[in-house]
């Protein structure tokens, strides 16, 4: 297939522009306001931080490959703990949702860019500070260790300066999400190009709809805990603190008000990357469109009634904690009807097994055992046994790892191409999937029955007869962290050396494969035009007729 | 064995049912549109028999729970086995759909063609949306039975009554809307199983966490105790409180698990039946040593219990009664911690007092 369609010459030249202008590679070290190189932007940030938390990651587990405290300490171990999850959280998942919501919905709708292009590259250029705000707090002499859900009064009397800076960085890295999610909102809604109904969408512009309206509705509560946190913590108010007559369990309700919804603000958006990334690999229209995208929206709304199910061994009343469980079960229905409906697209498809489609197949897989043991959690009087244990520690790294993470690399191999122009190769993917897949499971399965068997989560000693189990997990994720390294190898060296990619070198039926690769600045030529649905394959294609995508957009082109 | 083009006097054999596939790829290329053909092969019921016998066996032995020592803990072992029961079941399914379409729906070398395009079958989507709604709720239903008889709804444990020490605030307003405030006894937690609400506990313990010790006393004989000892077969009931930060009372052998939260009364109330030691673990992470902040919980023959508790107040009648913190070699450290938080509640104690009036 050749790089782009041959066209017409345009009659017009836009505006009396001559010509667009050519990307500069210092483009992506400064301000900018292309959402392309923003996306990128916040791509190589957020990856950098994953490293950072993955090592830390690491450290964790070689500390606990032994009973006693012996490698971090007492002393370091709960920084340590505090700053993974943290920077797991808002400098990783958070982020990279962003990169491709950033990068993909503009390109998917047709438009030339978001609707807010300046307010965009701020809200990137939160990301940074914040992110070296909270490396920093690991430095200095009172690191915050209250863990990522910083609770009051634990979070009050260990170290004033420290939590302080973990405080202004969530505050910085939330502010960032909610003008992400303003920009995304508008996008989605108003540069859609005309023939585009909002059924014509692609999935992922569905899920970043229902994840943008989360983030608006639950991410200023949380500003307003920690801003009233802050308070008690150096104005000696007592809005949380005990010994003032404060209430420690109000700062949990406005905690997990943000916080439950924070998992749908990192899966919802890996979920649309699934739907787009399984039908374009298994040749077969998305089974299920319009179940798909009105679950995003149901997710998104139950997603915000369930947070109580965090604290059902905390101070709440017994009324509350079944509420909480019966809403918190029902999410598994429009979840259920995701993972069917992929596992059916799959189903009878002619699947491209390539790492791409690995790593949204092992999402798939993976996501079901978190959502599986999710249901279990839900349930009040199972929870009161596994809450705060290593079950739940399991539950949650299988829908952030196995989930979101799984579905980031499936993204970023499906989309690389199209972001860098060159290809990724295909063998190292494979290595990296299958280290990745045999390390994860092995690092976080057996914690299953740690946490079913009695051990607490967040301590750095152990009991010593559940050795055996920690060190499995152990084994498992130094294999985790070795498969980052092929992926490296092979990002680092394709972006400057792979082979060349063509516009759309999967066949694909969304928008951006109808440009270059990697698109021109303000992304399309002349407007494109939707000459079929998102996931029309196998439609209207007589079985002897092999035309390619390109003759069939050129056919098309020249009707007009 | 029903298919829509099979005329019903006609037999089908399994002869015919192997030849099905072929005869849908034929239809593939004959129609524009193509609707999924639930698969009902004889592999098929197989595949569903073996499914849920494997689930059935494994949802009993999986052996992941340890020993149950209380009265609660089976309640929930029959809880979770029935969750591993489906859970196993939907797994080996989904998973198996997974594999089979990774080996079977392969592209073939060579073959650039799309799939067939199959874009949603109404009928399918009902069934899969109505299972897990079955599930759900059959699995709350379950739950809420559960739970009750644990008793997480006995009136006294199940309303929030609010922070104590605030809940009558001297001289405002409120307190005339809080007609329970003032000395009702009422406690977040699990409380009295439905079939001895309104009686007390035969044993009542306060419970009292701190970094990173557990104290408990027993108020009908002032004994004072590192260790928190029962008797098997006796209704116990823990009333909890934290000094300092959120910590929480978990024993995995009783299936039970607490938060003891600082300004606010909690409670769990529960039958220990097995005789034996187990861990006492704190589950809430308070503080550097969080992870050392283990204790034990020690389940008497009910005769021995009463032996334990003279000899201790026997003992505690000697000499002054002294709770060991955990790391004593640590306390100078933990108090240079509190100091500016001694400093901001005297300067809070003040200003209340100010405002008082």
């Amino acid at each position: 297939m050749t790089t782009t369609t041959p066209l017409e010459p345009n009659p017009t030249p836009p505006n009396g522009e001559p010509e667009h202008n050519e990307r500069h590679w210092k483009d992506f070290f400064g301000f900018s306001t292309d959402h392309k190189v923003i996306a990128i932007q916040y791509f190589v940030t957020s990856f950098v931080f994953y490293l950072i938390a993955g090592a830390m990651a690491t450290s964790i587990r070689i500390e606990l490959a032994t009973p006693n405290p012996d490698f971090l300490g007492y002393e370091n171990y709960n920084g340590v703990l505090t700053l993974h999850g943290t920077m797991m959280i808002f400098l990783w998942i958070v982020p990279a949702g962003a990169a491709f919501a950033n990068y993909l919905i503009p390109l998917q709708i047709g438009a030339k860019d978001m609707a807010f292009p300046v307010l965009n590259g701020i809200a990137f250029w939160l990301v940074p500070p914040g992110g070296l705000l909270l490396l920093t707090s690991l430095l200095i002499d009172n690191p915050p260790v209250a863990g990522w859900t910083s609770y009051p009064p634990l979070s009050l009397i260990s170290g004033q300066v420290g939590e302080m800076m973990w405080i202004l960085s969530v505050l910085l890295l939330g502010t960032s999400s909610i003008l992400g999610g303003i920009n995304f909102v508008t996008t989605i809604f108003k540069m859609r190009i005309e023939e585009m109904s909002i059924y014509d969408m692609p999935l992922f512009c569905w899920a970043m709809l229902a994840t943008s309206l989360l983030i608006l509705v639950s991410t200023p509560v949380l500003a307003g805990a920690l801003i009233l946190l802050s308070f008690d913590l150096i104005a000696g108010t007592a809005f949380f603190n005990p010994t003032g007559g404060g209430d420690p369990i109000v700062y949990q309700h406005m905690f997990w008000f943000y916080s439950h919804p924070a998992v749908y603000i990192m899966i919802l958006p890996v979920f649309g990357l699934i739907s787009e990334v399984i039908p374009v690999h298994a040749r077969k229209p998305i089974f299920g469109y319009k179940a798909i995208a009105y679950s995003s929206i149901a997710i998104a709304f139950l997603g915000n009634i369930v947070w109580a199910h965090h604290m059902f061994t905390s101070g709440t009343p017994g009324w509350l904690r079944v509420f909480f469980m019966a809403a918190t079960m029902v999410i598994a229905v429009p979840t259920g009807i995701k993972v069917f409906s992929w596992v059916a697209t799959m189903w009878g498809g002619k699947l491209r097994l390539n790492s791409a489609m690995l790593f949204a197949v092992g999402f798939v897989s993976m996501f079901l055992v978190g959502g599986l043991s999710g249901v279990m959690v839900a349930s009040v009087p199972f929870d009161i046994h596994v809450h705060d244990t290593y079950f739940i520690v399991a539950h949650f790294h299988y829908v952030l790892f196995g989930g979101s993470v799984f579905g980031i690399y499936a993204g970023i191999y499906h989309w690389f191409p199209k972001m860098v122009g060159r290809m990724l190769n295909e063998f190292w993917g494979k290595v990296h999937f299958v280290l990745t897949f045999v390390g994860f499971n092995l690092a976080f399965f057996p914690m299953h029955i740690l946490g079913l068997q009695g051990m607490p989560r967040r301590v750095v000693q152990y009991d010593p007869e559940l050795t055996s189990l920690n060190q499995l997990c152990t084994v498992g994720s130094i294999i985790l962290a070795i498969s980052t390294v092929p992926f490296l190898i092979n990002a680092v060296w394709a972006w400057f050396w792979g082979p060349e990619a063509s516009a759309n070198p999967w066949n694909a039926l969304t928008l951006e494969w109808q440009t270059s690769s990697p698109p021109i600045i303000e992304n399309f030529e002349e407007e494109p035009v939707l000459w079929s649905g998102p996931y029309d394959y196998g439609i209207d294609r007589e079985p002897k007729d092999e035309q390619s995508v390109s003759e069939l957009l050129a056919e098309v082109k020249a009707e007009l | 064995m029903a298919n829509s083009s099979t005329p019903p006097n006609q037999r089908v054999t399994v002869a015919d049912a192997k030849l099905r596939p072929s005869r849908l790829d034929l239809e593939y290329h004959k129609r524009k549109r193509y609707y999924v053909k639930l698969p009902t092969s004889i592999n098929t019921l197989i595949a569903g028999i073996l499914i849920t016998l494997i689930s059935l066996w494994y949802g009993q032995n999986h052996g992941w729970m340890p020993l149950a020592a209380s009265e609660e803990a089976p309640l929930v072992d029959g809880l979770f086995n029935t969750m591993m029961t489906i859970a196993t079941g939907l797994f080996l399914l989904i998973q198996g759909a997974i594999v089979i379409s990774i080996i079977r729906f392969r592209q073939k070398p060579g073959d650039n063609t799309d799939g067939p395009a199959i874009e949603g079958n109404i009928g399918l989507e009902i069934v899969w949306t109505a299972i897990p709604v079955v599930i759900v709720l059959v699995l709350s239903v379950y739950s809420f039975e559960v739970y009750n008889e644990m008793g997480g709804l006995d009136p006294a444990a199940s309303r929030d009554p609010g922070p104590q020490k605030t809940a009558v605030a001297p001289g405002s307003a409120m307190a005339a809307t809080l007609p329970e405030g003032d000395g009702e006894q009422l406690a977040l937690g699990v409380g009295a199983s439905p079939a001895t609400q309104g009686r007390n506990a035969e044993l009542a313990v306060d419970v009292l966490g701190l970094q990173y010790a557990w104290i408990f006393t027993y108020p009908d004989s002032g004994v004072v105790s590192g260790e928190l000892h029962v008797p098997a077969g006796r209704e116990v009931q823990l009333n909890i409180a934290a000094q300092d930060v959120i910590h929480a009372f978990w024993v995995p052998q009783f299936r039970l698990k607490q938060d003891a939260i600082p300004g606010r009364q909690t409670e769990l109330r529960f039958k220990p039946e097995v005789a034996g030691t187990y861990p006492l673990i704190c589950a809430e992470l308070c503080g550097a040593y969080h992870g050392a902040m283990r204790s034990q919980v020690v389940v008497h023959p009910p005769e021995e219990f009463e032996a334990w508790l003279q000899s201790q107040i026997a003992q505690q009648a000697e000499e002054t009664p002294t709770v060991a913190a955990a790391l004593p070699s640590e306390s100078d450290r933990l108090q240079a911690r509190t100091a500016d938080w001694n400093v901001t509640s005297d300067t809070l104690a003040s200003l209340h007092a100010h405002h008082s009036f």
